[in-house]
C-alpha cells in the first residue's frame, strides 16, 4: 500500500503508507522541486497540501499537529500556529490566506 | 523661640483647611474616605507625616524580610495626592497646638491653620523600664526604620537575638530574627504565648509548633535587666528566674501605648489608660478636633490595636466632617487571623468564653499542632472561637458568629477527611454576614459584583489583611466554561486526575471517552494534544505508559520540538542544546562542542541559561550531531520540552570568599534529579551560594539560596514578560529536606497547574496561594505528600536520555529526514548567509506563499 499524489496529471508515488503515523505529517519532494506535506488521520484518510508555511516562508507545515475543528481536519503550523484546512487549504485564522492542496490516494 | 506667623484661616486658596496629623495606615485610609466624600474639593488638605516616608502597610511589615521592598509596602502614591491636591509634609511631625488660634506648629517651625484637625498618631512600642534598656543593640519593632536598623545590626554583630514579649508582635519579631539567621529566644511574662488572642490550649499548640521550629520560648519569665559589655552593647539579659540569657540583640515587644501626648499637652480629654477620648463620631472633647486609629479611645472605652477598627473610625470621621449622617463607631470585633512564623492563628468573637452559660467545643491534635475551640452560647449560637495551626474555617466561622450554625458545632472543628466533618459552604452564610472584616463588607455586597477585581474596586473587600479573599472567591459566580479547549470540557488538572485514576495511556481513549460530544472520534487539536502528551509523559512510569516521547501514539501528540528533540527555528532549521548541569563544564567537553559546531557549520551562542546553543542544524543532521555529543558524554538539554531547563549556579563556597554552601554541587544534583521531567510549562531553577544571590535564584520556578545552616527554598519566581520574585517556602533546610520539598512542590504543581501556566502564575491563581501550597507540601495538609514523593521517585528511576535512546533505534531515526521520498536530499529552502564570522538564516521573500483563494480549493 503506497501513498500517491496527483501531480501534473499523473499519480506520483511518494512512500509506503506505513511510513505515515496517524496524526502526524511527512514532507515529500515533488518532481518540479516543490514540497508537499502529507498527513494521515486516525480514520486512515490521507491529505496533502503545500509544505510551505505562507506566514513565515519556511517549509515546515508537514511538522505541524493535526486536529479537528467543526468536524473538519486541519494542521497547525509549528512556527506561529496558524491552522489550515486539510481539504481546502484555507487558513482558518486568516481569510485572505490559503495553501495549495493535492489530490492524494492510497493504492 | 519667636512665634512664627500663622497662615490666616481660611487658607490662601480660600478653602477651609483640614489638617491630618499622622500619615500611618489609618491616616491614609482617612484621606481616601475624605476624597470619596468630596472633602478634597471643599478643603485644603494638609498632612503632617513624622516618618521619613509616606504611609505604608505596617501590618505586612515583616514581609520585608521575605523580600518585599519598602516601596512595595507603600500604601499611597504621588498621583493620588497630586490628583486631589493633598499637601503631604514628610518628616515633619506636629509639635504643638494652639486650639484657640486653631493652628498646628510642625517641627520645622512651619505653622498650619486648621478649621478641622484630625489626629491619627498611632501608638508607640512600650519598653519596660528595665536597666540597660537603651543599650546599643536594643530595638523596637514598629516602623520600616526599626527593621532596617535591626537588619543592619544583626548582620554586623549578632548571632543570637531575644524578643521581650510573646504576643502577636513579639512572635512576628521573633520570626524576623530567625529569618536573619539568628538563634532566637522569646521571653514572655504570661504563662502562655499570645495571651490576649488565644486561650491556654491554643497557647500550648502554638508553643509546641514554635519550639519545633527551633525557637527557644521562655514563658512565665520576666526580663529584669539588660547586661552590656564594656562598649555599652548588649551581651545578655537577666531573667526573673535568676538565669542569664546570652544574647547580642534585644527587641522589645511588650505592648503598645497610644500616642496621645499632643492631645494631652493641650488639654484634650484622654482616657485613664491613655488614648484621646472620642465620641461615636470620633470627635474629641474639642469639636474641631477628631482622633482616629490607635491613638484614640473609642466611645466604648477601648483603645483598638488593630487596623480594621481604625479603618472604621477613619470612615466615621470623614463622614462626620462631611456632615453626612451615618452610623457612628461604637466598637468593633477583635477578630484576627494571622500567620505567625508560618502558623495560622485566628481568634474571633468571644474567644475566651466569657458569656454566661456558654460551652466550649474543642478539638486538639498535638502531633500536627492543631487546636480549635468554638464557644457556643446557651441557645446553640456560635459566640466565638480560637483556631491554631489550621485556621482554614475562619473565613466562614467569623461571619456566622451570633447565629446558630447550620451543622453541629463538633463537625465544624473536626479536620476535613475524618468522615464526619461537614463541608460548610459559603451558602450557609446569611446575606448580611460580614465577609471582609477590614472593610466591613457583607456577603450581599460582595455578591453584587461579578469578579474579584470588581469586588476589590467597588467595596475594597480583600484589600486589607487579605484573609477574606478565598471566601470572596467562593461567593462569586463561576465563569462559564473553563474547559481546556474545543475538544475537552475539563481543565488540565481534571484531565490529569482522569489519566492518573483510570491509568489511561492513550489520547484517543481519553478523547473518545471524556471529550466533548462533538469532538469524540476526531483528531483533537493543537492545544489538547501536547497537553495530554505532557500529562501522559509525566505520569508514564506510574500509569504504565511507554515514556519515550517519540513512540507510538505519543509521537502524534508532541509539538514539533518534542518530536525532533530540538528547537525549530524560523527558517525550518533546528537548534541543539546539550545539558550542562549547573553551568559547570570541563575544557574537554567545551572543545567537543566547539568541534561539533565547527564541523557542522553551526552558529554558537552562550544562552541566558548558562549553557551553549548550536543553531542552524538541518533535520537530517541532528542524529549525526547528537552521535558526536552523546559519545562525548552529553545528554539532551530538553530546551525543546515543557520540562526542566537549567539549574543555574554561582561558583559558591568552593571559590567565592562569601559562599557558605557548595552551590555548584547542589545545582548539579538538582539538575540531574529533575532532568526530563515533563510539566505544564518549562521549569527553571538556580542555586546561589549566599544571600548575594549571583545565580538569581529568586527569579526561578524553584530557587535555592544557601544559609549558614542549610538552604532556603523559594518558589514561584519568573523572569520573562511578567517577572515575579519567588516566595520563601521554607528555611534552613538540610540537603534531604530540600530535595524532599522540591519533589513535592514540583509534583503538586504538575498535578494542579493549567496548560502553559508557569509556577508563578499558578501560585497566584490557586486558592489560598502560597499559604495553601505550603500547607500541602510542607505540612502535608492533604495527606498526599507520600504519593507526590513516590511519583517523583518513579520519574527519577525511569529517567533515560532521549537522544541516546533515539540513536539506538533505527525506526526512530527514520524520522530525521527532510523528505520521506528523498532521504539523502537536504531541504533546499533552508539556507544561510554569513554574519559576524558565523551564519544566520537566509529567509525567502514571504509573498510567495500567499495565493488567491480561488486557486486554492480543488
Ligand atoms: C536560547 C535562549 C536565549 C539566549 O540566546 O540566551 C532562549 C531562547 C528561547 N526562549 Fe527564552 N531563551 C533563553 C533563556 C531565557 C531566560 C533566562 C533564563 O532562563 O535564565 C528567560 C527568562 C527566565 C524565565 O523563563 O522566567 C527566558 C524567557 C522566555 C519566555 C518567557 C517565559 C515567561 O514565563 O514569561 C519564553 C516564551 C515561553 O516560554 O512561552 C521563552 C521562549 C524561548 C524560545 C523557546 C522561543 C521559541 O519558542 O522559539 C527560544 C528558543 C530557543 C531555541 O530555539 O533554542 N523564553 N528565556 C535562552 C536559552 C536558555 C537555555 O539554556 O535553556
Ligand atoms: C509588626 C506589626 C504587625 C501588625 N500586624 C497586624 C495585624 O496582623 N492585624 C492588625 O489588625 N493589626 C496589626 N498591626 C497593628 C496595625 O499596624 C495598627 O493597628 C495600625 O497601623 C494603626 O494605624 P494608625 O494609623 O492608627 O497608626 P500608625 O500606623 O502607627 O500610624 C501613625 C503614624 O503617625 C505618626 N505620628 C505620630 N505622632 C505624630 C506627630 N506628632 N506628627 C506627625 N505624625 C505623627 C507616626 O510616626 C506614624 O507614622 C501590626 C503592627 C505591627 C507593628
Ligand atoms: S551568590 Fe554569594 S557565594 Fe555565590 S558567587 Fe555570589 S557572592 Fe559568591
Ligand atoms: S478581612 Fe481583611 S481584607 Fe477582608
Amino acid at each position: 500500500m503506497n501513498v500517491q499524489l496527483r501531480v501534473a496529471d499523473t499519480w506520483f508515488e511518494v512512500c509506503e503508507r506505513a511510513r505515515l503515523t496517524p496524526g502526524r505529517g511527512l514532507a515529500a519532494l515533488l518532481p518540479d522541486g516543490r514540497q508537499a506535506a502529507l498527513f494521515l488521520d486516525r480514520a486512515g484518510r490521507a491529505y496533502a497540501i503545500d509544505n510551505l508555511d505562507p506566514f513565515t516562508g519556511a517549509a515546515v507545515l508537514s511538522r505541524g499537529l493535526l486536529g479537528t475543528a467543526d468536524g473538519r481536519p486541519f494542521v497547525a503550523s509549528p512556527l506561529l500556529k496558524q491552522r489550515f484546512d486539510l481539504e481546502t487549504g484555507r487558513c482558518l485564522d486568516d481569510d485572505e490566506v490559503a495553501v495549495e492542496t493535492h489530490p492524494v490516494r492510497i493504492a | 523661640m519667636p512665634k512664627p506667623q500663622p497662615n490666616p484661616a481660611p487658607s490662601p486658596q480660600g478653602r477651609p483647611a483640614l489638617v491630618l496629623v499622622g500619615h500611618g495606615m489609618v491616616g491614609q485610609r482617612f484621606l481616601e474616605a475624605a476624597v470619596e466624600r468630596g472633602l478634597a474639593a471643599s478643603h485644603r488638605i494638609v498632612v503632617l507625616c513624622e516618618e521619613p516616608r509616606p504611609a505604608y502597610d505596617r501590618v505586612q511589615l515583616t514581609s520585608y524580610f521575605s523580600g518585599r521592598t519598602p516601596d512595595e509596602l507603600s500604601l499611597t502614591d504621588r498621583a493620588f495626592l497630586d490628583e486631589h491636591g493633598i499637601e503631604l509634609y514628610v518628616g515633619e511631625p506636629a509639635e504643638s497646638l494652639d486650639r484657640e488660634a486653631k493652628t498646628v506648629t510642625a517641627r520645622s517651625g512651619r505653622v498650619f491653620a486648621y478649621e478641622t484637625l484630625v489626629l491619627a498618631t498611632g501608638s508607640y512600642p512600650f519598653v519596660p523600664p528595665v536597666p540597660g534598656k537603651d543599650a546599643t543593640g536594643c530595638f523596637v519593632y514598629r516602623t520600616i526604620e526599626d527593621l532596617l536598623a535591626i537588619e543592619e545590626y544583626a548582620k554586623r554583630r549578632a548571632t543570637t537575638g531575644a524578643v521581650v514579649g510573646g504576643g502577636l508582635l513579639g512572635l512576628e519579631a521573633a520570626g524576623a530574627l530567625r529569618g536573619l539567621g539568628l538563634a532566637t529566644h522569646v521571653v514572655e511574662f504570661a504563662p502562655r504565648l499570645m495571651p490576649v488572642q488565644v486561650d491556654e490550649g491554643g497557647g500550648e499548640a502554638l508553643l509546641r509548633t514554635i519550639t519545633g521550629m527551633g525557637l527557644t520560648v521562655h514563658t512565665g519569665t520576666g526580663t529584669q535587666e539588660i547586661v552590656t559589655d564594656d562598649d555599652g552593647a548588649v551581651r545578655g539579659m537577666k531573667l526573673s528566674d535568676g538565669r542569664e540569657l546570652a544574647t547580642d540583640l534585644v527587641v522589645f515587644s511588650a505592648g503598645v501605648r497610644p500616642r496621645d501626648q499632643l492631645a494631652r499637652a493641650h488639654g484634650l480629654a484622654v482616657g485613664e489608660r491613655g488614648g484621646v477620648t472620642v465620641d461615636e463620631r470620633c470627635r474629641t472633647s474639642d469639636p474641631d478636633v477628631y482622633a482616629i486609629g490607635e491613638c484614640a479611645q473609642a466611645a466604648d472605652g477601648r483603645v483598638y490595636g488593630l487596623v480594621a477598627p481604625g479603618y472604621e473610625m477613619a470612615r466615621t470621621a470623614a463622614a462626620a466632617i462631611a456632615a453626612e449622617d451615618g452610623p457612628g463607631f461604637t466598637g468593633a470585633d477583635l477578630s484576627t487571623k494571622l500567620k505567625l512564623l508560618g502558623v495560622d492563628v485566628a481568634s474571633f468573637g468571644d474567644a475566651h468564653g466569657t458569656a454566661e452559660g456558654c460551652l466550649d467545643v474543642v478539638y486538639a491534635d498535638s502531633r500536627s499542632g492543631t487546636y480549635k475551640k468554638l464557644v457556643i452560647g446557651a441557645g446553640g449560637e456560635l459566640l466565638g472561637g480560637v483556631l491554631v495551626g489550621d485556621a482554614e474555617a475562619y473565613g466562614l466561622l467569623r461571619p456566622l458568629t451570633g447565629s446558630v450554625p447550620p451543622v453541629p458545632a463538633e463537625q465544624l472543628v473536626l479536620p476535613a477527611g475524618t468522615g464526619v466533618s461537614a463541608a460548610l459552604g459559603p451558602e450557609a452564610l446569611p446575606g448580611s454576614a460580614v465577609v471582609c472584616n477590614c472593610h466591613n463588607v457583607t456577603k450581599d455586597e460582595v455578591q453584587a459584583c461579578a469578579t474579584l477585581p470588581e469586588v476589590k474596586k467597588c467595596t475594597k473587600a480583600g484589600t486589607g489583611c487579605g484573609s477574606c479573599v478565598k471566601l470572596i472567591g467562593r461567593l462569586l459566580p463561576r465563569t462559564g466554561d473553563d474547559g481546556l479547549c474545543g475538544c475537552f470540557g475539563q481543565t488540565r488538572q481534571e484531565l490529569y486526575e482522569i489519566v492518573r485514576a483510570l491509568r489511561l495511556t492513550s489520547f484517543r481513549e481519553l478523547l473518545d471517552g471524556h471529550g466533548r460530544e462533538a469532538a469524540r472520534g476526531g483528531e483533537g487539536c493543537e492545544v489538547c494534544k501536547p497537553t495530554v502528551g505532557s500529562i501522559i509523559a509525566s505520569l508514564a512510569p506510574t500509569i504504565g505508559a511507554e515514556g519515550h516521547v517519540l513512540d507510538g501514539e505519543q509521537a502524534a501528540l508532541q509539538d514539533t520540538n518534542d518530536h525532533f528533540l530540538a528547537n525549530l527555528q524560523k527558517n525550518g532549521s533546528y537548534s541543539v542544546v546539550p545539558r550542562i548541569p549547573g553551568g559547570e563544564i570541563t575544557p574537554e567537553k567545551l572543545i567537543v562542542i566547539g568541534e561539533v559546531a565547527r564541523d557542522f557549520g553551526l552558529y554558537t551562542k552562550i544562552t541566558g541559561g548558562q549553557r551553549i546553543d548550536l543553531f542552524g542544524a538541518r533535520v537530517e543532521q541532528l542524529p549525526m550531531i547528537w552521535t558526536r555529543l552523546v559519545d562525548a558524554g552529553f545528554e539532551s538539554g530538553h530546551a525543546y520540552g515543557k520540562a526542566l531547563r537549567t539549574v543555574k549556579s554561582c561558583v559558591g563556597r568552593t571559590w567565592c570568599r562569601y559562599g557558605v554552601q557548595d552551590s555548584v554541587r547542589m545545582a548539579i544534583d538538582l539538575e540531574l534529579r529533575y532532568r526530563g521531567l515533563r510539566a505544564p510549562h518549562k521549569l527553571k531553577s538556580a542555586v546561589s551560594g549566599c544571600a548575594r544571590e549571583c545565580a538569581e535564584a529568586q527569579s526561578k520556578d524553584f530557587g535555592v539560596i544557601a544559609t549558614a545552616s542549610g538552604w532556603n527554598l523559594y518558589v514561584g519566581g519568573n523572569g520573562g514578560a511578567t517577572p515575579r520574585h519567588a516566595d520563601l517556602l521554607a528555611q534552613d533546610l538540610d540537603d534531604a529536606e530540600l530535595v524532599r520539598l522540591i519533589d513535592r512542590f514540583l509534583m503538586f504543581y504538575i498535578r494542579t497547574a493549567d496548560r502553559l501556566e508557569r509556577t508563578a502564575a499558578w501560585l497566584e491563581r490557586i486558592d489560598g496561594g502560597l499559604d495553601h501550597v505550603r500547607d500541602v507540601v510542607v505540612h502535608d495538609s492533604l495527606g498526599i505528600c507520600a504519593e507526590l514523593e513516590a511519583l517523583m521517585a518513579d520519574h527519577v528511576t525511569h529517567y533515560r536520555d532521549e537522544w541516546a535512546d533515539t540513536l539506538d533505534d533505527p525506526e526512530r531515526l527514520a524520522r530525521f529526514v527532510s523528505f520521506v521520498n528523498a532521504p539523502g536530499v537536504p531541504d533546499p529552502t533552508v539556507g544561510f548567509v554569513p554574519e559576524r564570522e558565523q551564519i544566520k538564516p537566509d529567509l525567502p521573500l514571504l509573498a510567495i506563499g500567499r495565493r488567491p483563494l480561488e486557486g486554492a480549493s480543488r
